[in-house]
């Protein structure tokens, strides 16, 4: 997108006022939102959870952004079709592809390896969006811990195989794609 | 001067020259989109995607007539008056109508396609065509047949411009594809039993607008947009295409043809086209080898440039085989450095493969026989360095075995290039120096073996059959304990800075009569040298230079 694209609206930043520049009035709202998280704390209705002997809750498991994972279609079959979009979309050049015939006479191209290095992702969701055919999808999972930097390179099987195990709580996103290869 | 108008812009041409629509906007500036036409084809106007309005000024009362209706730009000659109009609304609707009927069938594979990124259906549908699509069709698989050793044909993401069809007849005469079918059932098809088998037959994946056409040995490799496109020199035979490395992160996936009217126009053979794969062998020599007493050891380069400089120098007497691989900016700064180093010093042109006879082509593009991008500057640097260029054979029958000194061979040969009983007679020289790209006879029994680099990795300038200089620059980085022969021959030189083919090329324009059109910057296709070689003639110089360049 273009800065001179007609669909673009430029706002301009608005000019403080008097309330706005003296500060006080801000100043208080600040300290109000404190005083009010003291005296629910005092009340006994603490929000810090004392993880690890206490798991979070993720109020959405949909939309939080924690370990890749590669879905598969309606055979078991990966559902990737290795485009490299999502390589080409990531920022942090984590994602590592090799494409080539696929084995099925219905399917064009498909990822004989894909790799991810967890460590050098940063976690912003934007393979998710590129990937024509909802394949990668990042689950609720954030508890990601390794021994060895190796280890944390998660390749195809380990990448399916968080799907297996996340499949049930967390539904894939799309419903399957009807008779498109890509 | 004729005069074109195009938008209201007012275009001067050659009255020599025959253009079309597309062309002569092209020089205003205005791009019209075509599929079917392409400069170094047949016009057919089939695609209708070039259709304009075009008329005619009166010259005397500067009348504008306009043609009533679009015509095809393709196949409108522009002429003194000629008058273009691309922008219109009419001509704006034609467009959006032919991108809606072509993609009416089409896959829209995009993900999976291997053009997407350079596929001109892609480009002009984001330009050219609706932003919405009428047609409810769902996708749908595209068929794939093979068409022979090199192309794969994806039936239903064809446009049917028929640019294929028409290469294989005019340019590579072998007339392989066809157009099987009528109207909505038509397809690109080969006769039975009669595959696409030419030499020339992966030029009509690059002539492909669409994803059609995959050349199977790029196909699914890479994606368009991670490659860097390097303008370089084919290094496959003498006639020198203009070509683009295609690489990433120092990775070569595919040469393409550039356009150089002077020497291949659009086109390049299969051999040149797939001729890298030597590039990233895993047998290639990687490291610096000292032989002492039969035994190899890895030398460093950090010490080894002075130490094979103190014993050139102490082993009284110099031979150096500079190989046709060489780019003339290596061979000055080689001959040069021997020269320095033994005054008297034999330099030499080394051997020259040689394929079975030239191959033309019924479009006139010839693959040499001489199987080496650069002999005729080798040669003439040499003839410039020591007056008379002696070759590979003299050497050889020069009965070596009696030599004395040192033998530095340059090599860079793709190939098994010398035998057993070759290398047996250079081996009489006390101390031999080897650079190859691969393991040889003879460099298992050199001194110093050292890694060559590879065409890619070069940087300079070649010298084609027909005296045409072409300069580029490296494409990809040499592996990991590679140095190339300019910045190794540079450093012995003991020169100052990093090696610069600039430089050099001014020294050859400065020293030398062949080369002196180098004194300007090469433009991209390239310098031709040819009236250099008559000038020393006509003045008695060098009475058989035609014998020798």
């Amino acid at each position: 997108m273009r800065p001179d694209d007609p669909k673009i609206r430029w706002v301009d930043e608005p000019k403080l006022g008097i309330t706005g520049r003296m500060y006080l009035p801000m100043f208080a709202q600040g300290l109000t939102t404190t005083f009010k998280h003291l005296k629910r704390s005092l009340a006994g209705d603490v929000l810090t959870v004392s993880y690890p002997d206490q798991e979070p809750r993720i109020d959405a498991p949909l939309i939080y952004r924690g370990v890749h994972r590669l879905n598969r279609d309606e055979q078991g079959r990966v559902k990737c079709v290795a485009c490299f979009l999502c390589a080409t979309a990531c920022p942090a050049h984590c994602i590592d592809i090799v494409g080539v015939e696929s084995p099925w006479p219905d399917r064009e191209k498909y990822p004989q390896s894909f790799t991810i290095d967890e460590l050098r992702c940063i976690y912003c969701g934007m393979c998710e969006e590129a990937c024509p055919v909802d394949a990668i999808e990042l689950t609720s999972l954030y508890n990601l811990t390794g021994r060895s930097r190796e280890e944390m390179i998660f390749d195809k099987e380990k990448l399916l195989s968080v799907f297996d195990a996340t499949k049930d709580t967390e539904p894939m996103r799309s419903a399957p794609t009807e008779g498109t290869n890509a | 001067m004729p005069i074109v108008i195009v938008d209201g812009k007012e275009v001067e041409i050659d009255g020599q020259e025959r253009l079309n629509g597309i062309q002569v906007a092209a020089r205003a500036g205005v791009e019209i989109p075509h599929y079917c036409w392409h400069p170094g084809l047949s016009v057919v106007a089939s695609c209708r995607m070039c259709l304009v309005e075009t008329g005619k000024k009166d010259l005397q009362s500067g009348k504008i007539t306009m043609i009533p209706k679009l015509v095809p730009a393709c196949q409108t000659p522009a002429s003194d008056g000629t008058v273009f109009v691309t922008e219109s609304a009419a001509v704006k609707n034609a467009r959006a109508m032919v991108e809606e009927d072509l993609l009416l069938r089409h896959p829209v594979d995009c993900p999976i396609c291997d053009k997407a990124g350079e596929c001109s259906l892609q480009d002009y549908h984001f330009q050219h065509g609706r932003e919405e699509r009428r047609a409810d069709i769902k996708p749908f698989h595209s068929r794939r047949r093979s068409l022979g050793d090199t192309v794969t044909l994806f039936v239903d993401r064809c446009v049917m411009c028929t640019r294929c069809v028409r290469f294989c007849r005019e340019v590579a005469g072998t007339r392989e594809l066809m157009v099987a079918h009528r109207g909505a059932h038509e397809e690109i098809d080969i006769f039975p039993g009669f595959p696409l088998s030419n030499k020339l037959s992966g030029n009509v994946v690059d002539l492909c607008p669409v994803g059609a056409l995959g050349d199977k040995d790029f196909l699914y490799r890479q994606r368009v947009w991670f490659m860097e496109s390097h303008a370089h020199v084919c290094a496959g035979c003498s006639t020198g295409c203009s070509i683009d490395v295609d690489e990433n992160q120092d990775r070569i996936y595919r040469l393409k043809p550039r356009e150089n009217l002077a020497v291949n126009q659009y086109w390049m053979c299969d051999e040149g086209r797939y001729g890298w794969k030597h590039v990233h062998d895993p047998g290639r020599l990687a490291q610096p080898l000292r032989r002492r007493q039969g035994r190899a050891e890895i030398a460093d380069w950090t010490a080894l440039p002075a130490e094979l400089d103190q014993r050139l120098r102490a082993a009284g007497g110099l031979t150096m085989v500079l190989s046709p691989f060489l780019t003339v900016e290596e061979a000055l700064l080689a001959a040069k450095y021997a020269r320095a180093v033994d005054a008297k010093a034999r330099v030499i042109l080394g051997a020259v493969p040689e394929g079975a006879g030239d191959e033309r082509f019924s479009g006139g593009f010839t693959i040499r026989s001489e199987k080496c991008p650069n002999r005729r500057g080798v040669a003439q640097v040499i003839r410039g360095i020591c007056g008379e260029a002696a070759n590979w054979s003299d050497l050889l029958d020069s009965s070596p075995s009696s030599a004395s000194g040192a033998l530095w061979v340059a090599g860079g040969y793709k190939s098994d290039w010398i035998d057993a009983s070759q290398a047996e007679l250079l081996r009489a020289f006390p101390l031999l120096i080897v650079q190859d790209l691969f393991p040889s006879p003879l460099s298992e029994c050199a001194d110093y073996c050292l890694p060559a680099a590879s065409f890619a990795e070069r940087e300079g300038s070649y010298v084609n059959y027909n005296d045409r200089l072409q300069s580029f620059g490296w494409a990809i980085r040499p592996p990991a304990g590679v140095k190339t022969e300019a910045r190794l021959f540079w450093q012995l030189s003991q020169r100052e800075g990093m090696y610069r083919a600039e430089t050099v090329r001014r020294e050859l324009a400065e020293e030398f009569v062949y080369f002196s059109a180098l004194s300007d910057a090469v433009p991209p296709d390239g310098i031709d040298l040819k009236l250099n070689r008559i000038a020393p003639q006509a003045a008695g110089a060098t009475a058989e230079m035609g014998a020798i360049g």
